[in-house]
């Protein structure tokens, strides 16, 4: 692996890409017989500027929305050439190609039960295009297209349930991870790939820019939301909750107060109060407060 | 084998016999009885495909665009909106160089929305990168879908075929076909040899940005490839000949009666088996009548084009398309492959019949040729039923 990177270096991320260290997590996890196809979006622009390739491993971009049908006539043809037994298919995108815009091919990949992992890096918004609000894009939060300010407190919906979206699809395998827990996200990669049939693991990826947030802050924003209950960490495995990472819950203070997205809800005590019970809820659905 | 079939049999087929290892596509009408019959035939073991049922026409073509970058030969069908819903797949597997082939029955266009045959769907698609071919026939159909692969795969061509059939007209007329033995198509065309593919032992990344230093040469590349493969489509065409004991002088234009004609009528696909017979009652009548019909729509033959018209005094242009506010698409291409020559027809009008399913009888072929006078006229419309426009809306 040291002599022959699945995920190289040199490529042109942002300083501190939670995104660039999550797929180079995967990729490594997943090993060099996989194939990806990845929707359009930061991770494709950084990783493949012509003519420079970061990916080790045999990759594929065709449009911003159809990665899981990409990977799906890949799947199709290694089951046709007998090859789907030793090639594992990832296809990935950010949230705003899995939830919005790709969300009917990531559901028609899901139904027709595909052997493939599908990977959501969610930084929660159109980082790429300049930091759009997505569907995955959280309560209150300040993008260029749900600003705050003076009648507007920045997004005014929370966060589209993707993972449970495709938990309805009955499909073997759910689960979200954190940029900011990398042996987690390596292990629930590797134990996805290792059961047949249709997978999705959302990884959320902090975004320096978009979230304005110091670029050497990327693991402490990740771990605070995790700790914090805004993101929690689970994973399904046939429809069950076969684990989740428990918590001695924080304030959502303690997250929100470290960028620049929230920054405008810190003296404004009533949004706190409702982002808290988004995250009271969480903690309550997902069973995530660590006994004392 | 000489069978008498629906045209949409005959589709299913040939596709069996050229066995694409990944088929993928979305019901649509009239497209369906095709797939319909594919997926028959891989549930009875008769074709070992993958058959991917999608939940959208973006979607089957990502899934081919897929398969063949796994270096599969793969098969889509759609029509209508469903080739509109497909369209930006289907410019991105252009520019990705990707062999795909698929059928498209043609059909109208909604608003208003009508199932009915027209040839909007392909035409408005034009500019995609694909070749674009017309069956006039079953036969036809069932031929242009071997050259079709044969042509897309050839390591000098490498882009995608799109063999464009008449909805309803074709994919549910019942004709005798003759459906090409597998040995002879096994003769014809070998198994696919993708020039690169997705393979872990050789990791390649494909459809990576491309900044402005980079973006124009791909785009020439296809636009130099296109305009070369004018050259494969006879040759290509001779040798499928040469295997099937066939008569396609090329798979660019059809002449009939062109070479004496004083009125000339140019078309594409089923229609002219109508406008043939029309010219052959007036030329029983003494009358110099003829027919131009355009197989090749992409790459556009306007040297064939040039050489066949240029002695013809009156050429009439019958579209089964509009560009609203523009002249009609195929009369376009026919007055620029005059434009600026010496020799040349004094009159080329164009006109417009058939859209939305609205029969072109013996009688609208008629009317062409009687509106072809000395006074050119533009996207004059055929068989307009005036009462339905005279209705007056509230002050």
């Amino acid at each position: 692996m040291e002599n022959n990177p699945l995920f190289k270096s040199g490529h042109t991320a942002c300083a501190g890409c939670g995104q660039a260290i999550a797929a180079r997590l995967v990729i490594e996890a997943a090993g060099a017989n996989t194939i990806i196809a990845n929707n359009t979006g930061c991770l494709e622009v950084f990783t493949t500027k012509y003519p420079e390739t970061a990916w080790g491993v045999p990759w594929i971009h065709s449009l911003f929305e159809n990665s899981a049908a990409v990977a799906s006539g890949i799947e199709a043809a290694l089951v046709y050439l007998g090859k789907k037994d030793s090639i594992n298919v990832i296809a990935q995108g950010g949230d705003g190609s899995t939830g919005d815009i790709g969300l009917q091919a990531l559901s028609g990949m899901l139904e027709r039960g595909h052997d493939i992992l599908y990977v959501c890096y969610d930084n929660e918004a159109y980082m790429n295009t300049g930091v759009q609000r997505s569907g995955l894009t959280p309560f209150d939060t300040n993008t260029t297209t749900s600003p705050a300010a003076a009648h507007s407190s920045g997004n005014i919906r929370p966060k589209k349930p993707v993972p449970e979206i495709c938990l309805a699809h009955g499909i073997p395998y759910v689960a979200t991870a954190s940029a900011g827990f990398p042996q987690d996200l390596t292990r629930k990669v590797k134990k996805a790939i290792s059961i047949k049939g249709p997978k999705y693991i959302q990884v959320h990826v902090p975004c320096p820019l978009g979230w304005r947030h110091e670029p050497n802050q990327m693991l402490p924003v990740a771990k605070a939301a995790v700790e914090t209950g805004l993101y929690p960490l689970f994973e399904y495995e046939n429809g069950l909750l076969a684990g989740r990472k428990q918590i001695v819950p924080k304030p959502v203070e303690e997250y929100l107060k470290i960028q620049g997205r929230f920054k405008h809800l810190l003296n404004n005590p009533e949004e706190i109060k409702k982002i808290q019970a988004i995250a009271d809820n969480n903690i309550k659905k997902y069973n995530l407060k660590l006994e004392a | 084998m000489k069978e008498f079939v629906e045209g949409s049999h005959a589709i299913a087929e040939i596709i069996k016999a050229a066995s694409p290892g990944v088929i993928s596509a979305y019901p649509i009408t009239p497209q369906t009885h095709i797939v319909e019959g594919l997926a028959q035939m891989v549930a009875s073991g008769e074709l070992k495909s993958q058959f991917v049922n999608v939940e959208s026409e973006h979607s089957a073509a990502s899934v081919v665009l897929g398969g063949s970058a796994t270096g599969v030969r793969v098969y889509t069908a759609t029509s209508s909106q469903g080739l509109f819903y497909m369209q930006e797949v289907v410019f991105n597997i252009a520019g990705m160089r990707l062999p795909v082939v698929m059928t498209c029955a043609n059909r109208a266009i909604s608003a208003p929305i009508n199932i009915w045959n027209d040839q909007q769907d392909s035409i408005s698609l034009r500019d995609s990168g694909w070749f674009q071919i017309y069956a006039e026939d079953n036969q036809e159909a069932v031929d242009f879908h071997l050259i079709a692969y044969r042509l897309a795969e050839d390591k000098r061509v490498m882009l995608p075929v799109m063999v464009c059939m008449d909805g309803f007209i074709l994919t549910h007329g019942m004709e005798t076909v003759d459906i090409p033995e597998q040995d002879k198509v096994n003769e014809f065309l070998p198994n696919y040899k993708p020039l690169y593919k997705l393979d872990p032992a050789h990791p390649i990344s494909m459809g990576l940005l491309a900044d402005p230093d980079y973006y124009m040469e791909a785009r020439f590349a296809i636009q130099e490839t296109m305009n070369e493969s004018i050259g494969y489509l006879s040759e290509i065409s001779r040798e499928f000949n040469g295997v099937f004991g066939r008569d396609y002088k090329d798979l660019l234009v059809e002449e009939y009666h062109t070479k004496d004609a004083e009125k000339v009528i140019v078309a594409m696909g089923s229609v002219c088996g109508t406008i043939k017979e029309v010219v052959d009652e007036q030329r029983a009548k003494g009358k110099k009548a003829g027919c131009l019909r355009i197989i090749s729509y992409r790459p556009f033959p306007y040297a064939r084009v040039y050489e066949a018209l240029k002695d013809v005094p009156r050429v009439a242009v019958l579209d089964k398309a509009v560009s609203l506010g523009a002249y009609a698409p195929v009369a376009v291409e026919i007055k620029a492959a005059f434009y600026g020559k010496k020799k040349g027809p004094k009159v080329i009008s164009s006109f417009v019949a058939g859209l939305g399913g609205r029969d072109i009888t013996l009688e609208s072929i008629d009317e062409v040729f009687r509106r072809l006078t000395a006074k050119e006229v533009n996207s004059d419309f055929i068989d307009l039923k005036p009462e339905l426009l005279k209705e007056e809306y509230g002050e």
